[in-house]
C-alpha cells in the first residue's frame, strides 16, 4: 500500500474502535453476562452484590404472561410492517413511477413523516384518538355515531399501529422507487412490443428484479419493528391498557428502569436481539431460492477447500524452511 | 376502412391510458393529502384555545390566538430544551464524522493483520439494538457520574451511529481514485496532511449523509434521553415533550402548539435540504 509507515494507523483506528469497544462491545458481552445474575441494584455496593443464578430469569421469561404479549406484538407489528408498509410503498412506487410530472413533490411529501420525531407523532395522534372531543370523534359525531373510546383493549394495539406504520412508508418508498429505475427501460419496451400489458409488466418484470431491493426493505423492516419503542412509549405508556399494548422494548424499558429489574431486562435485551438475529436469517433465506443457495454452499465448500490447501501448503512450506 | 379501424384504435388506447393517469394521480395525491394532513390539523390547531379544538377542530382558528405558544414558551422551557437538544446533537454530529472518517480512512489505506476482523467487528455490531448495551452503559455512566449531564446521552449515541457512518464511508473512500494522495505524498506530505487537504475534502458528500443521519436519529430519539436525562430542568425537546404529553395531556391548544415547536424547525430544514435529507437518510440502505 501507499503509505510504508504503520504507526499513524494508531491514530486513525485507536479512537474509534476503543469508542465501539466501550459503548458497544463490551457493554453487550456485559447485558449477556447479566442476564445470568441476580442485580438488586445497578452499581455494585456492598449490600447490594450481584449473585450468579444461571438461568432463573431465562425461567422467568417462559412463564412471564407479559412477555407472551409483548413478544406477540412484535411479531405482529413486524408482520404489519412487510404487509403495509412495504407493500403500500411498493403500490405507491409504482404508481409514481408510471406518472411524468410531480415525481418530486410526491416524494418529498410521502418522506416527510420519517423525519418527524416519533415522539411527536405519538403526540399527534394522541390528540386523534383522545375520546372528549379528540379529531376522530369529531368525525363520527358529524355523522351522529357514539364516541368510541379509541385506546380500549380491543382496539388500541391496531391504533398504536397505525401511526407507527403510516410514519415510515416514505422511507420504503424512496429506496423501492430507486430500485424501481436502476431498471432499464429497455427491458419495458422490449416486453411491451411482445404484448405485455402493464399490469402483467409488474409481475413479470419488476417483482423479479426487485428481490434485493426488497430482500432489503424487508429486512429493515422487521428488524425496525424490533426496535419500536418512542411512539408506543408516548402513546400507550407501560402498555396500557394493562399492559397489552406491550412490545419487547416497551416491555424491556419498563421492567429494567421503571421496576428496577436490571438483570429481567437484560434478559429481554438478550431475547431482543436472538430474535432480532433469527428474523433477518429467516428474510435471506426466504428471499433466496434453491439455486442460489445451493451455489452458495458449493462456494463455500470451495473456499473451504482452499483454505485447507493454503493452511497445509503453508506449513509444508514451513517444514521446508526449518 | 382499414385505416379509420386504427384510428379509431389509437383513439381509444389514448384515452384508455388517460383515464388509467388520472386514477393513478387522485392515488397518489390522496395519499400525499393523507401523509400531510395530519400536521396541517395540528399546526392549525396550535393558534386555538382548547375548547374550540374540542369543538371545532376543522374550522380554521377565528381569531388566531398565541395564548399556547406564550404558554408554551413561558411554562415548559421550550428554549431551553431546544438548546440541550442542539448541543447534545451537534456534539454527536461532529463525533460521528471525526471518527468514522479517521476509520475509514485507516480502514481502506492500510493493510494490516486482523483488518477483516475489524471489518466484521463494525458489520457485527449494526445488529446490536440500542436494547442490549442501554443497561451496562447506564452503569458505566452512573458509575461516572454522568447522569443528568448532556454527555451522557452523547457518548451512547456516537457509538451507536459509529458503525453505520464507518460502513457508508468506507463505501466512498474506496472510490476515490489513490493517484492524487500518491502525488501529495511523493511531493513529502504526510499523512495526516493528505488526509486533512485531500481526503476530507473530497469525501464531503458522505460526510454530509453522515452528519444528517447522526444529527436526525440524535435529535429525534427518546430512549437514550430518558435514561440518561432524569431531571426536568435538563430535559431535551423529546423527553419534554413526553413530559407535556402526561402532565398536560388535556390541554389541547398547549399539546398542538408543543407538536407544532418540535416539528417547525425539522420542516423548514426538510424543505430546505430534502434531497440531501433523503439521501442521507436511505444511504447505504440499497447497498445493504
Amino acid at each position: 500500500m501507499l503509505y510504508k509507515k504503520k504507526w499513524p494507523l494508531v491514530v486513525f483506528l485507536v479512537p474509534g474502535l476503543l469508542f465501539m469497544l466501550i459503548f458497544l462491545y463490551i457493554p453487550f458481552v456485559e447485558n449477556i453476562k447479566n442476564s445470568f445474575y441476580d442485580m438488586p441494584a445497578i452499581v455494585k455496593m456492598p449490600g447490594t452484590e450481584w449473585k450468579f443464578i444461571g438461568l432463573e430469569n431465562y425461567k422467568r421469561l417462559l412463564t412471564d404472561t407479559d412477555v407472551r404479549t409483548a413478544l406477540l406484538n412484535s411479531v405482529k407489528m413486524m408482520v404489519l410492517t412487510v404487509i403495509f408498509e412495504v407493500g403500500i410503498a411498493f403500490v405507491l412506487a409504482v404508481l409514481v413511477s408510471q406518472v411524468k410530472k410531480l415525481q418530486q413533490l410526491f416524494r418529498t411529501v410521502y418522506f416527510f413523516p420519517v423525519v418527524i420525531s416519533a415522539t411527536a407523532i405519538g403526540l399527534l395522534f394522541k390528540l386523534f384518538y383522545n375520546y372528549n372531543g379528540g379529531m376522530l370523534n369529531q368525525i363520527l359525531a358529524v355523522f351522529g355515531v357514539e364516541p368510541v373510546n379509541w385506546l380500549s383493549p380491543e382496539l388500541a394495539f391496531i391504533m398504536v399501529c397505525i401511526p407507527t406504520l403510516w410514519s415510515y412508508i416514505g422511507f420504503y418508498f424512496v429506496i423501492l422507487l430507486t430500485g424501481l429505475s436502476d431498471i432499464p427501460d429497455d427491458i419495458y419496451e422490449a416486453a411491451s412490443i411482445d404484448g405485455c400489458s402493464r399490469f402483467k409488466q409488474v409481475f413479470y418484470i419488476t417483482l423479479p428484479m426487485m428481490k434485493s431491493v426488497f430482500f432489503t426493505s424487508v429486512t429493515l423492516a422487521v428488524t425496525g419493528a424490533l426496535k419500536v419503542f418512542d411512539l408506543p412509549w408516548v402513546m400507550v405508556p407501560n402498555g396500557a391498557p394493562q399492559g397489552i399494548t406491550h412490545f419487547l422494548g416497551t416491555y424491556m424499558y419498563q421492567q429494567t428502569f421503571g421496576l428496577n429489574n436490571y438483570d429481567y431486562g437484560s434478559t429481554l435485551a438478550v431475547l431482543i436481539v436472538v430474535l432480532g438475529i433469527v428474523v433477518s436469517k429467516g428474510v435471506g433465506f426466504l428471499t433466496e431460492d434453491r439455486e442460489e443457495r445451493a451455489e452458495k454452499k458449493a462456494k463455500r465448500a470451495r473456499e473451504k477447500a482452499e483454505k485447507k490447501a493454503a493452511l497445509s501448503g503453508r506449513k509444508v512450506q514451513k517444514r521446508e524452511v526449518a | 376502412m382499414d385505416a379509420a379501424v386504427q384510428v379509431k384504435a389509437t383513439v381509444k388506447r389514448r384515452k384508455k391510458v388517460k383515464i388509467s393517469t388520472i386514477v393513478i394521480y387522485a392515488i397518489l395525491i390522496l395519499w400525499a393529502v393523507l401523509t400531510v394532513f395530519p400536521f396541517v390539523w395540528v399546526v392549525m390547531n396550535s393558534f386555538k384555545p382548547s375548547a374550540e379544538v374540542l369543538r371545532s377542530s376543522f374550522a380554521l382558528p377565528s381569531p388566531a390566538t398565541m395564548m399556547n405558544y406564550e404558554n408554551a414558551f413561558g411554562k415548559l422551557n421550550v428554549l431551553n430544551a431546544y438548546g440541550h437538544s442542539f448541543l447534545i446533537s451537534g456534539s454527536v454530529t461532529v463525533g460521528v464524522m471525526v471518527f468514522a472518517s479517521l476509520m475509514s480512512f485507516g480502514l481502506t489505506r492500510y493493510h494490516f493483520k486482523g483488518k477483516q476482523l475489524v471489518h466484521s467487528l463494525i458489520v457485527a455490531s449494526l445488529m446490536f439494538p440500542v436494547f442490549a448495551t442501554i443497561i451496562p452503559v447506564f452503569r458505566m455512566i452512573v458509575e461516572w457520574g454522568l447522569l443528568n449531564k448532556n454527555i451522557a446521552v452523547i457518548l451512547p449515541q456516537i457509538a451507536g451511529n459509529l458503525s453505520f457512518a464507518t460502513i457508508v464511508m468506507t463505501g466512498f473512500m474506496q472510490s476515490i481514485p489513490v493517484e492524487m494522495e500518491e502525488a501529495a505524498y511523493m511531493e513529502g506530505a504526510n499523512v495526516f496532511q493528505v488526509f486533512g487537504r485531500i481526503i476530507v475534502p473530497l469525501c464531503r458528500p458522505s460526510l454530509a449523509t453522515v452528519a444528517i443521519f447522526s444529527f436526525l436519529w440524535s435529535y429525534n430519539d427518546l430512549f437514550v434521553q430518558k435514561i440518561m436525562i432524569r431531571d426536568p430542568k435538563r430535559y431535551p425537546i423529546s423527553t419534554l415533550l413526553e413530559q407535556i404529553s402526561s402532565q398536560y395531556g388535556t390541554d389541547f391548544g398547549l399539546m398542538a402548539a408543543s407538536v407544532t415547536i418540535i416539528v417547525i424547525p425539522v420542516m423548514i430544514v426538510y424543505v430546505i435540504l430534502q434531497k440531501n435529507i433523503i439521501k442521507g437518510l436511505t444511504a447505504g440502505a440499497v447497498k445493504g
